[in-house]
This record gives structure tokens, C-alpha cells and sequence, in this order.
């Protein structure tokens, strides 16, 4: 049975799909999918919005297509097909020296999504994005055709597929160029953060690879933007160790993550870590992705679900971002995740979304509140000259994302090209028009 | 000591898992399939996982002239010989009755295809006195259900073979281990209706490798599928007959 009717969302559970899913495992299988019935790949559903969903049509679960073709222990550079997951990547790797470029703050994202959104890590800084360390991609494009993309071939179909949202063909497999390591571990620093002022310096001057820094969204006045400086870099010393994951059993009643508990949990997290600070060692895992040990955290959210807001900003709109931190504490309606990183210029793609400066990430209960809150969010980052995620956001226009990605209509006319009958169309291309 | 596991149906979602599980203990794998052209595809993907060494070699249940070669191969690897035994095929019962030739196929596939292969590799287990025999049978042999009794009774079939192969095997010093999954996330199962408390592949490869370890007669995977088979045995047959589970 090949296709199989299902409801599925992305990660903040708001946009639904209702549809029919095949998952080939074989290559094979694939292709012949393309020829007949052609239709949008998706990976884990780490997508917070509805970039991974074609509601009332197809789509093809990419998770089985997930074999390494070839890895040269000597140079780092290991071919996967598209549904392999980069925390998967990691483990193996990892004990031989090499581990992927770029991670998100998530082992689970297959290589397909991390390219489809040309995903950054903590290391965006120095770095770049996950498109800068892909050295060619397989494509299958409607109706079975197979294109081999890279920086020096097919340049422009290239730069359409890192951050191209799947719009270029279904990827099939990918070639990547590791980074050494010397080690499995991660020496981690944190330091406290008194406010926003000081969060930006600290970031500013961070000499580490790795840097990320937890923002209290509740905290005001005084205390506004103060949180936690988390900076680390690789090393020996410790062993990954394959811990059990602990579920979420159900979705949590509304109020568990109401203001009043997030006040108080934020600001005992705030002050666990030491005034002076303090350096631990642990598995690059245990680091990289905080929450993993923590199956289906979304459903804490409850059945309504969440948005998460992320924007980027040049840094010398830094006093705008100040003022959205600060909406956000008056607002209330902050989660306890909250996250910020100085980005620097590096991305690989037309819709690729970071420019240098900062970017803010901030979880929200899907609540009406909340939504008016984000459109003002928005505003505040186009006045900024900054954009949003196409990973995550799930609220915006059409107009309001293509005045922030001036080479959308470049990237267009490529996915025109590749897929003409728009086959390959999902649902957050067409709430964007992004396809024209 | 070196170890080789012959994969019978390397290519089913299971044995998939359960080659990556035995390729990360650093086994030669000889990945048997009719499906030649995707076995090779798994071959650098287990080598990357630390397989001593992988190769594919083509293997139909339904055509025992593709046993010998693979019976060679390993008789010239050192070491302990082991077999897994991934290979069956479900078509659904409305597809037999429309078609009963079908009832052939489908108890060559899930039973006398291997039980050939594998009273053919026997005398070289025997001879080495070691190796351990994975058969997937299923819970779907423990009892005939209207849906499934076709599938049902080649596993059955297939379940009694293995015990029977156990009581040979041993004598010599090897093992055989009867692996009786539920309801596991596979290709075979994508799609059809009335699934409950569905596994990962993983999750049964990780019992799998569990089992021969630990040189268990039986299992069931996930276990409390044990439960739920020994309610469903213990139902007399005057009330059997007449439920639809
Ligand atoms: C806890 C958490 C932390 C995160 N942290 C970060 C972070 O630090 N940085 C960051 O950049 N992102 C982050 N993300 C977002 C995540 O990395 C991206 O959304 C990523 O794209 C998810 O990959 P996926 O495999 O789940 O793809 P999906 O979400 O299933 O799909 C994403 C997009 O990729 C396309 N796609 C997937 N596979 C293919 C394929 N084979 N061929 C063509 N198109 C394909 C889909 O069509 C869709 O448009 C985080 C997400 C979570 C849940
Ligand atoms: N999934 C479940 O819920 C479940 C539950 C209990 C038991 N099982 C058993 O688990 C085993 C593995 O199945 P799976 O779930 O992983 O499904 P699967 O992916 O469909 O695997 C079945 C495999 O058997 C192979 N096969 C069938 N007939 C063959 C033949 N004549 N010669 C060679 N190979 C043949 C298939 O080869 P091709 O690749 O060439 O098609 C396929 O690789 C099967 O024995 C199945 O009966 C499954």
C-alpha cells in the first residue's frame, strides 16, 4: 500500500493537514513515486509551521530514505540520502572525528529539511549556514528527471535548493563536508547575564565557536533582556552515552505554562547558574540538543499548540530589537524558551534567512493574544530591516516576507523551472504566494 | 571471534535495523535479497557503521538455485556462522481468496523458502558448533484469525519448524532463536487499517540483538505482546470462532 491517508502537522501543532503520505525506502521506489505521482517531501516535522504540509493533496515522508552512501574518513566528506537525521550524523561520526557543519538546536532534523531551510546552529557565527557545507545535491525533480547540483554546476538551481522550502524537486541525497573534532565532548561555559545591553556585548566579543545565550522574556525594568551566556567548544574526555528518551504522555492542561509559572521558573533558572559562572564538560549531544531527552516536548504546549517568532536584524538595529524584547516582557505571554544568537553574514541560498546580526527566537501558546502580539512583532522587524524564519513563521503575508527576501523572485523563476505544473506546491507556499 | 550473519530479506524495513544493529558490533554481513541493486545501496551504509565487511548477493525464496551460491560465500568466511531470517510476504486475505494460488506463494515465502535455505547451511553451522539461527515468524501465528490465517498458519508453520530446528541445533552447540514480532512500522504494515501499539523497526532489531545474546528460545517484540498472545490462546475456540479480532 503506497499511499496512506493521515493527519499530520508541523512542530507547533497550529496548521493541520489532512492528506495521503507515501514513505518509500528504496531509491527505487522513489523514483518511481516522482514519475507517477509527483508530489513535496518531508522530513521529521521539525518545521514549526506549515512548510512541510499539503493539506488535501500528497506528500512523500522522506525518514526511511535515510542510508550513507559513502564517507571518506580522510577528507570528512560523507554522502547520505536525504532522510538520515543530523543527530544520526553526529553519533556515528563523532567517535571518528568529523561531526556535520552546522546543527540546529535539535538532533532530529533529517539532511533534506536542514537543507530545505538552510538551517544555522549555534556555530552561525563562525561557520555560516548548513547550504555553505553542502558540496552537491541529488534532485528528482516531476516526472522522474535527475539533477546533480553544486556551488560550481547548475549554480543558480543550487542557490534555489539550500533554503528553496523543497520548491527545486525532492532532494534524494546529498554530499557534506564535516568538520573535525578533536574529540566527542563540549567544554560549556555559562556566564549570567544582567541585561540586554550586556547580552549584546558579551555576544559581540564571544571568542567561542559555539555560542547561544537564553533570554528571560519575562524579566523588565532593570533586569529587561537578562538571561544566560551559554559558549562552548569541542574536546575530549567524555562519552556519548545512548540515554533513554522520556516521553510526553499527554497534552498538558492550558495553564501549565501560564505567566505566573514561567516567571517563577525563569527566574529560578536564571539564578542556578552561579553569579561568577561556571564550565562543565559534557557529550556535544547534551549541548547541542538541550531538549532531546525530552520526547514530544511540543505536546506541553497543549492540544492548540504554539508559534515560535524568530526574526534576525542587522546589528545596528539593535535598539529595535531592544524594544522587541521589551514588548514581549510587557505582553506576558512569553514561554520559557527564548533564545539569542549573534549571526554572522553566512547563507547559501535566495531564500536563505540569516544576515549578520542578531536573531531572537521566542516560543509563544497559540492564544489569540499571542498572534496580535506577533504581527506587531513583525512590523517592528521590517522597521528594523530584519525578516523572519520560513521555518517557523506560520502567521505572516505573502508581502511581508517577499519585501524581506529580495531575491524571491530569482528563486521563483528556478522553481518555475523545475517544477512547471506546481506540483510540488505546499501549504506555506501557497499562504505566501510565493510560487507567484 | 569474527562473527558472519547471512540476512535473508536484507531489505525488509527489520533487517534493515537489525543489519545496523549487528554492522555497529563490527559483524561481516552478507545481505541476501531479491532486490539486489538496493542490498548494494545498504552496503556503504554499513561499513560506515563499522561492518567488518558487507556484500550482497541475490536471494529468492521462491528459487532455491539462489541458495548454493550464499552457502559457498559463507563456508569460506572463519569464524561464526549465524542467520537471520527476515523474509515473508502479507498480501491481504481478500487477495487470496480472489486468487488461492497465492496460498503457495505466500507459505514458500514466510516458511518452506527459508526452512530450504536453511537445512542447507545447517551442516555448516554443525560443523563449526557455534552460530545462532533468528527466525522472524510473527504473533500472527499463534492463532488463525479471520483476516490473516493464510499469513497466520505459514508462520505458524514456520514458528513449529524453527522450535523443531532448535532442538537439532543445540545439540551441536548452536542456537536458535524465534522472533515473534506485533504490529512494527514497516513497509509491510504502511497503510493498513486497524494497527495498534505499532513499534519501530529499532525498537524489535534491539530485542532481536537482546535475545541472541542473552540465547533466548522465544520472544515476543515488543514483550507485551507476550500478554496479549496468551489472553488470545486462552479464548476457547467455541468463542474464538465467532469474534473478529
Ligand atoms: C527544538 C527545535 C530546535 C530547532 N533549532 C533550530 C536551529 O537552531 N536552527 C535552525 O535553523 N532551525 C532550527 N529548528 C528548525 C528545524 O531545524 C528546521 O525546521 C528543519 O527544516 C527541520 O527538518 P525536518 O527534517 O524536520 O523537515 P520538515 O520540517 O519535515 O520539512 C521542512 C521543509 O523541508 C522540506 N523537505 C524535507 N525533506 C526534504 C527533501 N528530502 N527534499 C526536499 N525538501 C524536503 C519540506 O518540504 C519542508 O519545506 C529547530 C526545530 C526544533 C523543533
Ligand atoms: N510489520 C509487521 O507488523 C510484522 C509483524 C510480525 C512479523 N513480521 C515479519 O517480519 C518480517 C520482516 O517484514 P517487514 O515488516 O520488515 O516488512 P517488509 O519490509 O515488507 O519485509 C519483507 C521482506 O521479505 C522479502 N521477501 C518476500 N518474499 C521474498 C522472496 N520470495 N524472496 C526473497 N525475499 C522475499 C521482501 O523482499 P523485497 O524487498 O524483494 O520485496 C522484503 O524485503 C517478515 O517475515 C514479516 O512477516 C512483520
Amino acid at each position: 500500500m503506497q499511499w496512506k491517508t493521515a493527519d499530520y502537522a508541523g512542530w507547533g501543532r497550529v496548521h493541520k493537514a489532512h492528506g495521503e503520505l507515501a514513505r518509500p525506502e528504496r531509491a527505487a521506489d522513489l523514483a518511481r513515486i516522482m514519475e507517477d505521482t509527483p508530489a513535496p517531501a518531508l522530513g521529521m516535522r521539525r518545521s514549526y509551521n506549515d512548510s512541510l504540509l499539503n493539506d488535501g493533496g500528497r506528500a512523500i515522508d522522506m525518514t526511511r530514505m535515510d542510508k550513507i552512501l559513502s564517507f571518506d574518513a580522510a577528507t570528512g566528506v560523507v554522502e547520505v540520502e536525504a532522510g538520515v537525521q543530523l543527530g544520526e550524523l553526529l553519533r556515528l561520526f563523532a567517535p571518528k572525528g568529523w561531526l556535520p557543519a552546522v546543527v540546529p538546536g535539535t538532533g532530529f532534523p533529517t539532511v533534506g529539511g536542514a537543507i530545505a531551510h538552510d538551517i544555522h546552529g549555534k556555530n552561525h557565527h563562525a561557520l555560516g549556514s548548513f547550504g555553505q557545507h553542502v558540496t552537491s545535491v541529488t534532485l528528482l525533480q516531476p516526472g522522474g528527471k535527475r539533477v546533480t547540483a553544486s556551488p560550481g554546476r547548475n549554480k543558480a538551481l543550487f542557490r534555489a535548493t539550500m533554503g528553496g522550502i523543497g520548491q527545486t524537486g525532492v532532494i534524494l541525497s546529498a554530499k557534506l563536508q564535516m568538520i573535525s573534532t578533536p574529540g566527542t565532548g563540549m567544554r560549556v561555559k555559562e556566564t549570567r547575564v544582567g541585561d540586554f545591553d550586556e547580552f549584546l556585548d558579551l555576544l559581540d566579543n564571544s571568542r567561542f565557536d559555539y555560542n547561544v545565550g537564553w533570554i528571560d522574556g519575562t524579566a523588565k525594568g532593570s533586569n529587561l533582556g537578562r538571561g544566560i551566556l551559554e559558549e562552548a567548544e569541542l574536546t575530549t574526555g567524555v562519552e556519548a552515552r545512548k540515554g533513554p528518551s522520556l516521553p510526553v504522555p499527554i497534552d498538558l492542561p492550558g495553564f501549565a505554562l501560564s505567566a505566573p509559572t514561567v516567571r517563577l521558573f525563569n527566574a529560578a533558572y536564571w539564578r542556578k547558574v552561579p553569579a561568577r559562572g561556571r564550565t562543565h564538560v559534557m557529550p556535544i549531544a547534551s549541548h547541542v540538543f538541550p531538549l532531546d531527552k525530552l520526547h514530544d516536548w511540543n505536546r506541553l504546549y497543549g492540544k492548540r499548540g504554539f508559534h515560535q517568532f524568530q526574526c534576525v536584524v542587522p546589528v545596528d538595529a539593535a535598539p529595535v530589537l531592544k524594544d522587541i524584547v521589551g514588548r514581549i516582557a510587557h505582553s506576558g505571554l512569553c514561554s520559557p524558551l527564548a533564545v539569542i544568537k549573534r549571526m554572522g553574514p553566512g547563507r547559501a541560498g535566495m531564500l536563505s534567512f540569516p544576515m549578520e546580526g542578531y536573531t531572537l527566537a521566542i516560543d509563544f501558546p497559540a492564544r489569540d493574544k499571542a498572534v496580535r502580539l506577533i504581527h506587531e512583532l513583525e512590523a517592528m522587524t521590517i522597521e528594523a530591516g530584519g525578516r523572519l524564519y520560513l521555518g517557523k513563521d506560520a502567521l505572516a503575508t505573502g508581502d511581508t516576507i517577499k519585501a524581506m527576501y529580495p531575491e524571491w523572485q530569482d528563486w521563483a523563476a528556478e522553481a518555475a523551472r523545475a517544477d512547471p505544473d506546481g506540483v510540488l506546491i505546499t501549504d506555506m507556499v501557497r499562504r505566501l504566494e510565493l510560487r507567484g | 571471534m569474527t562473527q558472519t550473519w547471512i540476512i535473508l530479506g536484507a531489505t525488509s524495513s527489520m533487517a534493515r535495523a537489525y543489519a545496523r544493529e549487528m554492522a555497529e558490533a563490527g559483524a561481516t554481513l552478507v545481505l541476501a535479497a531479491r532486490d539486489i541493486d538496493e542490498a548494494r545501496r545498504m552496503v556503504p551504509d554499513l561499513t560506515a557503521r563499522g561492518a567488518a565487511e558487507a556484500s550482497a548477493m541475490r536471494f529468492d525464496a521462491r528459487d532455491p538455485s539462489t541458495f548454493g551460491p550464499i552457502v559457498d560465500r559463507v563456508e569460506a568466511e572463519p569464524g561464526e556462522i549465524n542467520v537471520a531470517v527476515f523474509v515473508g510476504s502479507m498480501p491481504s486475505q481478500a487477495e487470496i481468496d480472489a486468487d488461492p494460488g497465492l496460498i503457495e506463494r505466500v507459505t514458500l515465502d514466510n516458511f518452506t523458502g527459508p526452512a530450504q535455505f536453511l537445512a542447507r547451511v545447517m551442516p555448516v553451522m554443525e560443523a563449526r558448533a557455534s552460530g545462532t539461527v533468528v527466525g522472524v515468524s510473527s504473533v500472527a501465528g499463534d492463532r488463525g484469525r479471520i483476516g490473516n490465517y493464510v499469513y497466520g498458519a505459514a508462520k505458524a508453520g514456520f514458528s513449529t519448524y524453527l522450535s523443531g530446528l532448535r532442538n537439532r541445533l543445540t545439540r551441536a552447540g548452536g542456537h536458535v532463536v524465534t522472533v515473534k514480532p506485533g504490529f512494527t512500522d514497516t513497509s509491510m504494515t504502511w497503510g493498513v487499517e486497524g494497527m495498534f501499539l505499532v513499534a519501530s523497526p529499532e525498537k524489535v532489531a534491539r530485542d532481536i540483538a537482546r535475545a541472541v545474546k542473552k540465547r533466548r528460545n522465544v520472544i515476543y517484540t515488543p514483550g507485551f505482546w507476550w500478554v496479549i498472545m496468551t489472553i488470545i490462546k486462552l479464548v476457547p475456540e467455541r468463542i474464538f470462532k465467532k469474534l473478529s479480532i
